[in-house]
């Protein structure tokens, strides 16, 4: 086990630790490791392919490591539970492409989402109470999506559709958050308006972002991670990791 | 709890149509009963007979628009579970016939005399009752499907193959009951009954009370499934059916949600099947057809998937059109069904009532913004005035 890793563990909201998985033979993940803080918001960058996406779908249960451990709050093993059972213990998840349901409005999406009891029966006899009212209305506010509580989530743009899954994830109150390229396809204002977002959000709770764009990273101005074959390449600020030869050479270089 | 929860359904398509059931419960058999059969609103009934098998066959769509109209679930086998809740009817009415019987035997079914069999199997016990009949309509497709969703949804086999595997279902279902030593009369199934609760089933009077019934169960099945979709649980199936995998990532089991959704779904297949039964006067394992089953979708798909009041018109619609159009030229009904279904995924994908709906909405919404735009074009007139 990795020494200086394993120290923290305890403490750790998120802990991985030497996480390897492979498909058919190509190993989508090896060796992965690295820690998060509770109230940590970390930006994990590298190139197309590096495993980022792979990491997150093991971390919520969708993918089983072949090896290695994934522990929540330092003694949660996440490899043992499936993804209603992880979203549940409070870990949510922003996919790549924004998935929202179409069908139904921007005030349903979110009543969907809130944190409440989720079985058959429960939700059969649920009925809205003025408190979740509110929590729904504040996180409209919150995503600057107020005006169009009514519509469908079909009818918004792309970046709406970003903001109302990013909406979702909090109605859910998740201890962690993990993000997969939240400002992908979105334009230069509604980005500088993300960063604000998720520095805003990540003020209660940890939250991983895995992003693309240096200008987003530099804005967050976070600890950096830098993933290439499926390992960590680089951890520290975004000046020192740009500045590392094998980042340079693997990442920005291309 | 449970009155708010019903609540909430009754908007107004859902009011019309349980409405119009309720009317029909009453006026059909009014006509059928009280009206001389020479008189011109007199309702035969051999009619009353046929339009009460369509009612079924409604029951049988509305049950399966809540699992794939609303959860995505292509069934391809919700004619099983009609069929069992037949059966179980059927067997509740083969133990009414009691000594009447060809074979005279007090206990025994004839088809049992007649294989030589000395006693009644065990699980034709408590059948002679009606309320364990009417236990075993909803049980027994609802312990088949619940088990047969456990561990479908559980190993998460989605579209395609969940359809084939209901074909499977029905198909095994159907070998099954064609074996005589089934004990469920084999290839003859289950006929020649003689009264329900005592009632002759062959009197007009019995007919109108089926007829009325079966129109009652499909608005009460109708309150149900609307509240149902309503409530929030309704909009989680819709969700799954949108996004099966950021349902999950919120923390729903989408197996629970499934599998309570497939569950209820049978057991309104099956009761829709107990009131077939006594109204066509035979249940053979030729109800387990697969073809049958993919009859069902097509009807939900004329009228409309996921509407609810939609099935229950496709199936209406669909029926009349198969008991007139067999009438002229029988051989040609399947293809005109397939030409019917071809049709209908083309121009009409939402289906007669998805569609219709879909227009009154614009049309309300356009009257809406007219209705909108005229204040302010008020209120600018008199300044302009000024
Ligand atoms: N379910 C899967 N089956 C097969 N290959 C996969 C699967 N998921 C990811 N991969 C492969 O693993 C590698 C890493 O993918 P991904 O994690 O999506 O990278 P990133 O998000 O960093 O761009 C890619 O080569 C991808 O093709
Ligand atoms: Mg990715």
């Amino acid at each position: 086990m990795n020494q200086t890793i394993g120290q923290s563990k305890p403490t750790s909201i998120l802990y991985l630790d030497g996480v390897s998985v492979s498909f058919d033979g190509f190993k989508a993940l090896n060796g992965l490791s690295f820690v998060i803080e509770p109230g940590e918001l970390r930006a994990i960058i590298g190139p197309n392919g590096a495993g980022k996406t792979t990491m997150m779908d093991i971390i919520t249960g969708k993918t089983r490591p072949d090896e290695g451990q994934v522990f929540f709050k330092g003694e949660i093993d996440l490899t043992k539970k499936d993804e209603a059972e992880i979203a549940s213990l409070g870990i949510g998840r922003k996919f790549q492409k924004p998935t929202v349901f179409e069908s139904h409005t921007v005030w349903d999406n979110l009543e969907l989402a809130l944190n409440r009891n989720r079985g058959v029966f429960p939700t059969l006899f649920y009925r809205l109470t003025a408190e979740d009212m509110i929590r729904i209305e504040e996180i409209l506010t919150t995503i600057r999506l107020a005006t169009r509580r009514d519509d469908l989530a079909a009818n918004l743009s792309h970046g709406q559709k970003q903001w109302l899954e990013i909406g979702m994830l909090l109605a859910q109150e998740p201890e962690l958050l993990l993000v997969d390229e939240p400002v992908a396809g979105m334009t230069d204002a509604e980005t500088a308006e993300t960063a604000v977002l998720l520095k805003e959000i990540a003020k209660t709770r940890s939250v991983v972002v895995v992003e693309h764009d240096m200008g987003f990273i530099r804005e967050l101005g976070v600890k950096v991670t830098c993933l290439a074959e499926g390992t960590v390449l680089a951890e520290g600020s975004i000046d020192f990791v740009s500045s590392d030869p094998k980042v340079i050479e693997n990442y920005l270089g291309r | 709890m449970i009155t708010s929860f019903l609540m909430k359904s009754l908007d107004r398509s859902i009011l019309i149509v349980v409405a119009i059931l309720l009317g029909l419960a009453l006026l059909v058999p009014a006509l059928n009963l009280l009206t001389a059969p020479n008189h011109p609103l007199h309702v035969p009934t051999y009619l009353v007979s046929l339009f009460g098998k369509y009612l079924t066959y409604a029951l049988l769509a509305l049950a399966l628009d809540l699992v794939w109209g609303f959860c995505g679930i292509l069934s391809l086998g919700h004619a099983a579970f009609f069929a069992l809740g037949g059966y179980a009817m059927g067997m509740y009415l083969m133990r009414q016939i009691g000594a009447r019987g060809s074979y005279g035997n007090p206990l025994l079914p004839d088809f049992m005399v007649f294989l030589n069999w000395k006693e009644l199997p065990w699980f034709w016990y408590g059948f002679d009752m009606f309320w364990f009949a009417a236990l075993m309509v909803v049980l027994v497709p609802g312990v088949l499907a619940f088990v047969f969703g456990w561990f479908a949804f559980r190993s998460r086999v989605n579209g395609v193959y969940l359809s084939i595997i209901t074909q499977a279902m029905t198909y095994a279902l159907l070998l099954a009951f064609f074996r005589n030593d089934m004990g469920f009369g084999g290839n003859n199934g289950l006929t020649d009954f003689k009264d329900i609760l005592g009632f002759n089933i062959q009197a007009d009077g019995t007919r109108a009370v089926l007829f009325a019934a079966s129109a009652l169960m499909l608005a009460l099945c109708l309150i149900l499934t609307a509240a149902i979709v309503r409530s929030k649980y309704g909009k989680v199936l819709v969700a799954v059916r949108d996004a099966e995998s950021r349902t999950r990532f919120l923390g729903y089991r989408v197996e629970h949600i499934k599998l309570f959704a497939f569950t209820v779904s049978a057991m309104m297949a099956g009761i829709a099947g107990a009131l077939y039964v006594p109204q066509v006067g035979i249940i053979n394992p030729g109800e387990f057809e697969p073809g049958n089953s993919i009859e069902v979708v097509i009807w939900t798909a004329v009228g409309g998937r996921g509407t609810l009041v939609g099935p229950i018109v496709g199936a209406i619609l669909v029926n009349g059109g198969k008991s007139i159009f067999t009438a002229a030229f029988p051989e040609f009904w399947l293809f005109a069904l397939g030409g019917l279904f071809v049709l209908v995924t083309l121009f009409l994908p939402k289906g007669v009532v998805g569609t219709a709906g879909a227009y009154f909405a614009r049309r309300r919404a356009e009257r809406k913004a007219r209705a909108n735009e005229a204040p302010d074009n008020l209120a600018i007139e008199p300044m302009a005035a000024e």
